[in-house]
């Protein structure tokens, strides 16, 4: 019999009073028993609408039949045969957007829990691993992928299982891209994005990173004189955008970017690493995304008393209605309809204010998103001593300007189509290079289309 | 890993050091730079090229014990591996159709200047060299630039090295005896750069000044590397480092390379031993 429970089981967390002064995860996870309960509200739909919601394709039912019934690594093998990084998917991914939407159980009362569930499954498998992956048979084909986030990740683990001898290069230190730089260790713990490159590693995939692509070596000398037969671009879109008001200059303004990167790739929260981080006494977070959200729980586990500064109303903010609650539980405050105008210096040059103008909402735009006017004459100064700019990203111009014929849009996104296929004979891309910021498991898919399409196009061209 | 191969002491301040980084070495060009990290916990760095060798896939750096970071490094030694050590990054000097140039250099700054140099008196340009020294002391790479140079003038605070002065009295009088430069580089402290542009400004000498601020990734991700030019915002890491010396808004540029001024010198206290107190 189906658990009719009209509620999800609820997943343990920490308290919001004591997790907004650590970086530990918020959340805890589902207990055996509680997976098993939550399994059984699945009423096992023969038409899958879930699936419809997936971006992956992952057999959502079949796997929560297993979980159901106890067989927790029966239900791994299911995921894992569409999702490359399960354990990342099932803590970021929207699925209040994707599968959750769809599901029937959501009609009335809440849907299944399969985010969690998800989650539940990959952590399980990951506690128990042994390390003892079957490497692949090489084919002896060599294949680079440019980028170590979640499309190049997906794309590299698959094309490593079809026996391809895969390279993967990445600009920073260390591998994981916006998994390790971007989003924080309370929400993604560290530990976990590194086991799902360790299992990479051990399929047999080479990391190399300090390799800025464009830079340290061109897509060109990859495919002409190092052998790479084909290449995929997953360089995601991590170039911040500014404002360009007065002030924005100053010291203590930062992009959100650096504010995170500073804090998740160089552990500035943490009292041995050599990287200085500022979040002031009160600061100020512009933009209402998730990564505004997780910019702001950073600076209030680092002290400051933090405000979140959005133009539209709290019903348009585009951040996970789970992280914006997170947020607020923890003493984040919102003033919203509220546009930046002008950053006001102290004496020294750092930010002592920041002056806003009242907006108020007008006709949709043709995304159905509201716009804003100010109301004129209406302005409000907030005081701060740290302003952090998430008003978005677009992609890094670095691969565009250094490879002849990759045709790319006029804001930066690089041209390719459903395949992930550029302009250029062999060379794939997929992710945010592509689409613009969008989510890991958008990026993880294209990664996984692309690597199949590069397949086909190796096969044929070495027939 | 990125092995230390040569370790030198230019003066009691600044170390130069080869380091083993041959996919960097084969595309280096003067002008460029790399980030390091000298180990898993430590902050990313941004120094500049000073030389490099292709066929030994060696670059070469040298820099100014400043900070905790710096003090780490110079207790490196050979055989030592750095924890990372990327690039090329940024643009390359722009080196085309010069045929006269004034390089002006101030303290490790004259570093960065060296490859600039070297590469336009190879290239066949005629180049001036000043170089500004606190004192005798400091004197770096004085045998390097009287080779890569037409003419070689060192100005010193105290008078114990060249002449007595700044670089800007060199530059004024060379200038007014009548050298008529296509260029000036300028690459060295923030506030001898803003005097250095004054100063060609009124001459109407285009000049180019080497920026070096706070970074992290080096490939425009992180954006505090920002600086104002002709009024529109730049990044160092990838529109530069060098950028049209008239236009940089200097003021701007020297408090935000203070951001950290008490955190760096907390930092150095806790590295450098001769901060500690006794037990």
């Amino acid at each position: 019999m189906p658990n009719m429970s009209l509620k999800k089981n609820k997943m343990a967390e920490q308290a919001p009073d004591v997790r907004n002064k650590n970086f530990d995860e918020v959340a805890l996870g589902y207990t055996e028993e509680q997976a098993i309960d939550e399994a059984k509200r699945c009423l096992n739909c023969k038409n899958k609408p879930c699936v419809t919601g997936c971006p992956v394709q992952i057999d959502i039912p079949a796997f929560i039949a297993e979980v159901a019934e106890g067989r927790f690594e029966e239900a791994y093998k299911i995921i894992t045969k569409s999702s490359s990084l399960p354990a990342v998917c099932g803590r970021v991914c929207p699925q209040e957007m994707q599968c959750e939407s769809k599901c029937v159980r959501g009609a009335k009362g809440e849907p299944v829990a399969i985010g969690r569930l998800e989650r539940f499954v990959a952590d399980r498998h990951n506690a128990l691993a042994h390390g003892e992956v079957e490497k692949p048979v090489s084919n002896g084909h060599k294949a680079a992928v440019i980028g170590s986030g979640p499309s190049g990740l997906a794309c590299a683990g698959d094309l490593a299982k079809m026996g391809y001898d895969v390279t993967v290069f990445e600009a920073l230190h260390l591998a994981g891209g916006v998994l390790s730089y971007g989003i924080p260790e309370f929400r993604l713990p560290k530990s976990i994005v590194q086991q799902e490159i360790e299992g990479l590693k051990a399929l047999g995939v080479k990391i190399e990173t300090d390799t800025v692509v464009g830079k340290t070596v061109s897509i060109d000398e990859l495919m002409d004189e190092e052998g790479f037969e084909s290449v995929f671009i997953g360089s995601g879109a991590g170039l911040p955008r500014f404002m360009n008001i007065k002030g924005e200059n100053l010291n203590g303004v930062y992009s959100a970017n650096e504010f995170l990167t500073r804090i998740n790739l160089m552990k500035a929260y943490k009292s041995d690493s050599s990287t200085p981080i500022n979040a002031g006494t009160k600061a100020v977070v512009v933009g209402g995304g998730n990564v505004a959200m997780d910019a702001a729980r950073c600076a209030k586990r680092l002290g400051a008393d933090v405000t979140i500064v959005y133009r539209r109303t709290e019903k348009e903010l585009p951040a996970r209605a789970e992280e914006i609650e997170h947020a607020k539980e923890e003493g984040i405050k919102f003033a919203f309809l509220t546009n930046p105008v002008e950053i006001i210096p102290t004496e020294n040059g750092w930010v002592k204010s920041i002056i806003c103008e009242k907006m108020r909402l007008t006709e949709p735009d043709e995304r159905g998103r509201a716009r804003t006017v100010a109301i004129k004459g209406e302005f409000t100064e907030i005081e701060a001593d740290c302003v952090i700019m998430s008003i978005g990203t677009s992609p890094n111009p670095l691969i565009r300007s250094t490879t002849k014929g990759l045709d790319t849009q006029k804001w930066g996104g690089i041209i390719a189509d459903d395949d992930g296929l550029t302009s250029r004979e062999g060379v794939y891309a997929g992710g945010d290079a592509v689409t613009g910021a969008a989510t890991v498991i958008l990026a993880m898919g294209a990664g996984k289309k692309a690597a199949a399409a590069m397949d086909e196009y190796m096969k044929n061209k070495n027939k | 890993m990125f092995e230390i191969l040569e370790k030198k002491s230019l003066n009691p301040f600044v170390t130069m050091m080869k380091i083993s980084a041959p996919r960097v070495a084969k595309k280096a060009e003067p002008g460029q730079f790399i980030i390091l990290r000298t180990d898993s916990a430590g902050e990313r760095i941004p120094l500049t090229i000073a030389d490099f060798d292709r066929e030994k896939g060696s670059v070469t750096i040298i820099f100014q014990i400043v900070g905790s970071t710096t003090e780490k490094l110079n207790h490196m030694n050979v055989g030592d591996c750095l924890c990372d050590f990327v690039g090329p990054l940024g643009k390359a000097t722009e080196t085309e159709g010069l045929k006269k140039v004034a390089v002006v250099g101030g303290g490790v700054g004259c570093a960065i200047a060296y490859p600039v140099a070297k590469k336009l008196h190879e290239m066949g340009v005629e180049v001036h060299v000043i170089a500004g020294f606190r004192n005798k002391e400091l004197v770096i790479l004085e045998n390097e630039f009287t080779a890569a140079s037409s003419k070689f003038v060192i100005m010193s605070d105290d008078g114990s090295a060249g002449e007595k002065g700044l670089v800007t009295d060199a530059l004024k009088k060379l200038i007014e005896s009548g050298e008529k430069y296509d260029r000036v580089i300028t690459i060295g402290p923030l506030i001898m750069m803003k005097f250095v542009c004054q100063l060609t400004k009124e001459y109407n000498v285009p000049t180019v000044a080497s920026m070096n601020p706070i970074m992290i990734d080096g490939t425009g991700m992180c954006g505090g590397c920002r600086l104002t030019v002709g009024g529109e915002t730049k990044f160092a890491c990838v529109d530069g480092p060098e950028f049209d010396g008239h236009l940089i808004d200097f003021d701007e540029a020297m408090a935000r390379s203070a951001s950290y001024k008490t955190f760096e010198r907390k930092a150095h206290e806790n590295t450098c031993n001769l901060f500690k107190g006794v037990e």
